[in-house]
């Protein structure tokens, strides 16, 4: 008798657990970074800023309790395959988020879409995705990748420079941010080089430079390229001379090993530290209290992207189940940005405005991005129109 | 191109060769003397650059930042040695091989764990910071600094190697390692003091280039490709041959980076000639060491053997 009465606590508690369990169910984010290897300061500003945002929300987004679980791609498309996978289907998440390197993303767009996974992306942004493989349930927090090279295009053009002198690494991604910023750019371009990809010394290409002494230089040379390249176009003492415009070379991620090596060089972007808007202003001050250092432009993509989220299951009360409605407040982007309102497109990119930017002091007198220019506003991808689902 | 501009752009490849010549030296000695494949040589040059760098950030001394690199690999490489590379240089190369990749890939690790992910700041004091005109342009004083250090060391080593009585055991164990211990010659603690050399001379170069490259973690890697094809084509155990392949090595490559693309641009159109340039003058050092390999298998300057 005792025994019984025993079992029947234990299946009352057990099935009363189970349903206090169901009714405060969690909403589990997959959130896959570069975080080892070339790339890892990418991925790791990625996942300081998700966290922040999540922080100061108590562990929640839309008052829903989150599991945030994270893995390292290690910038290598078959080992994102395989964390995305596990995400599916050992930790049944609810949705996938973050993603650094375009390559990765690619690889990772099939197995997302076979699973009729949603995913809000915040760095990413290959050209495939956004044209004629594009998804209804990818939303892209940043920007596509030709949208810094397009701003930088439209800065040269305003600028009215006679010629400009480009200078990428060989290989995909270079030769997509050339034909980026030239669709941009009407002037006349009195150089292209291709340099080794990883390449460290560009004294060869330096010297060339100064003795075809173009209007501007523009570069897209991202993590250590760009900062081999800055300290040595200052060191040749060109920083001041020619103009050098630049996309993913100076930025968060850099500017801190780069110091006064790069005061004066040019970039352009989505967002940047200075912005005054209340999002903006309370982000990186929570940022730099936490992490002791200016935010990246990368940390301020994941901490938006946890925004997006946030608005998102606030509209749906918590739940992610309905899919449809999910994903439409997704799309809806009601929130206030850290850069400002924006719509999404048709193919999840945002209409967003795009700034150039000066590399200069800020008021603390440490080294940092000045707005100086919205070149672009109101500004769309061009591959959004091969885009129909 | 202009005469004018082909100078500048050997003086380029003179400075890189220089470099090179930096870890190629301590690189060909130990393999040279020891018969040990060290793969982690790249990993000293990185820390070279690490120390320094931090050195640089705490004291501002450009100075003790230099003597920081140079002196904190060497210390680096005699914990090595005597914690277990020792019982290394007996075995297999294969086995060399493993171990010291695996201390690449921890040294990698490690930095990154320390100072993070991102590169971290090192820069030159005002004083190096200008640029000199040589022949009509302006020229970064600090190259032309990193040309004259490289060529004091490599002065340096030829007087320890050819004049002095540690040099001329080093010379003899290059050419019978086996002689010289029944000699009665120390050869563990020749060993020793040959892999602090080597690790010191790759921290040196690491803490020269910081002011001018990005110091990240695993930037050892890319240079220690080209040191090895310098150490291959200059003949491996020879000081000289170290010094002179670099040489060649690093005017090959960036003149082929140069003077390939202006060739191709004579008959090509821009954006294919740039393209084809780069893929071809990145191959340029590597077709080199091909046939050297076929020509001349123990390379341009080999140490005599006897």
């Amino acid at each position: 008798m005792a025994f019984r009465k025993t079992m029947l606590t234990a299946a009352l508690t057990l099935s009363l657990g189970l349903t206090a369990g169901s009714a405060l169910a969690e909403v589990k984010i997959g959130f896959l970074a570069t975080l080892s290897g070339a790339g890892a300061a990418l991925g790791q500003d990625m996942v300081d800023g998700f966290n922040l945002a999540l922080e100061e929300r108590g562990g929640k987004l839309g008052g829903q309790d989150i599991v945030f679980l994270k893995e390292d791609d290690q910038l290598k498309p078959d080992v994102g395959v395989q964390a995305v996978q596990k995400f599916l289907e050992k930790d049944k998440v609810d949705l996938v988020a973050g993603v650094t390197f375009s390559n990765v993303m690619m690889a990772i767009a099939k197995p997302l879409a076979d699973a009729g996974m949603t995913f809000v992306g915040s760095n990413a942004g290959p050209a495939p995705l956004a044209g004629n493989q594009c998804n209804p349930g990818f939303f892209f927090a940043s920007w596509q990748n030709d949208g810094q090279a397009e701003v930088m295009g439209q800065f040269a053009t305003d600028q009215k420079y006679k010629d400009v002198y480009m200078i990428t690494p060989n290989y995909q991604s270079g030769r997509d941010q050339v034909k980026g910023f030239t669709r941009f750019y009407k002037g006349r371009v009195s150089g292209e080089v291709y340099t080794q990809l990883g390449q460290q010394d560009y004294s060869a290409e330096l010297l060339a430079l100064q003795a075809a002494n173009p209007a501007a230089v523009w570069v897209f040379l991202p993590g250590g390229m760009g900062v081999n390249f800055v300290k040595q176009y200052k060191q040749f003492g060109l920083m001041g001379k020619i103009p050098l415009l630049t996309v993913s070379t100076v930025d968060g991620s850099t500017l801190p090993a780069l110091g006064d090596a790069a005061l004066g060089a040019y970039a352009g972007t989505f967002w940047g530290p200075d912005f005054k808007n209340p999002t903006s202003e309370a982000f990186v001050a929570a940022f730099e209290k936490k992490y002791k250092r200016i935010p990246s432009q990368y940390a301020a993509q994941s901490y938006d992207s946890a925004l997006l989220i946030d608005s998102a299951l606030k509209k749906t009360g918590g739940k992610v189940s309905d899919k449809k409605a999910f994903r439409d407040a997704l799309r809806a982007a009601d929130y206030a940005s850290l850069r400002g309102a924006y719509k999404f497109n048709v193919n999840g990119f945002p209409i967003e405005d795009f700034y150039a930017f000066e590399v200069a002091k800020d008021a603390q007198g440490r080294v940092s991005l000045k707005t100086i220019a919205k070149p672009l506003t109101n500004h769309a991808d061009a591959y959004s129109k091969n885009c129909k689902y | 191109m202009s005469p004018q501009l082909l100078f500048m752009q050997a003086l380029n490849g003179l400075q890189y060769g220089i470099l090179l010549f930096l870890l190629a030296a301590g690189l060909t000695l130990v393999f040279g003397i020891m018969s040990f494949i060290n793969l982690a040589h790249g990993a000293l040059y990185m820390m070279g650059a690490y120390f320094a760098a931090a050195t640089f950030s705490h004291t501002d001394s450009f100075l003790l930042a230099i003597l920081a690199g140079l002196g904190g690999a060497m210390a680096l490489g005699v914990a090595l040695d005597r914690c277990g590379f020792a019982r290394l240089y007996p075995r297999a190369h294969l086995d060399q091989v493993l171990a010291t990749f695996g201390l690449m890939l921890f040294c990698n690790e490690a930095v990154r764990m320390i100072w993070g992910s991102a590169p971290i700041f090192m820069s030159l004091p005002d004083a190096l910071s200008s640029t000199v005109i040589v022949l009509g342009t302006p020229y970064p004083l600090y190259r032309l600094l990193i040309i004259l250090a490289g060529l004091l060391v490599a002065l340096g080593l030829y007087l320890l190697i050819e004049r002095t009585r540690i040099g001329m055991l080093i010379r003899a164990g290059a050419s019978n390692r086996g002689m010289v211990a029944a000699l009665g010659v120390n050869i563990g603690w020749l060993n020793t003091f040959i892999f602090a050399l080597g690790a010191g001379l790759a921290g040196l170069g690491g803490a020269l280039v910081g002011p001018i490259l990005s110091v990240q973690p695993g930037m050892g890697d890319s240079i220690l490709i080209m040191t090895l094809v310098v150490i291959v084509i200059g003949g491996i155990g020879s000081i000289r041959g170290a010094f002179l392949g670099a040489l060649v090595v690093g005017l090959v490559d960036t003149l082929g980076r140069t003077i390939m693309p202006a060739l191709l641009r004579q008959s090509l159109e821009q954006e294919l000639a740039s393209t084809l340039g780069a893929a071809i003058s990145s191959l340029a050092v590597y077709v080199l060491m091909v046939i050297v390999l076929a020509v001349k298998p123990e390379g341009l300057f080999p140490v005599k053997k006897r």
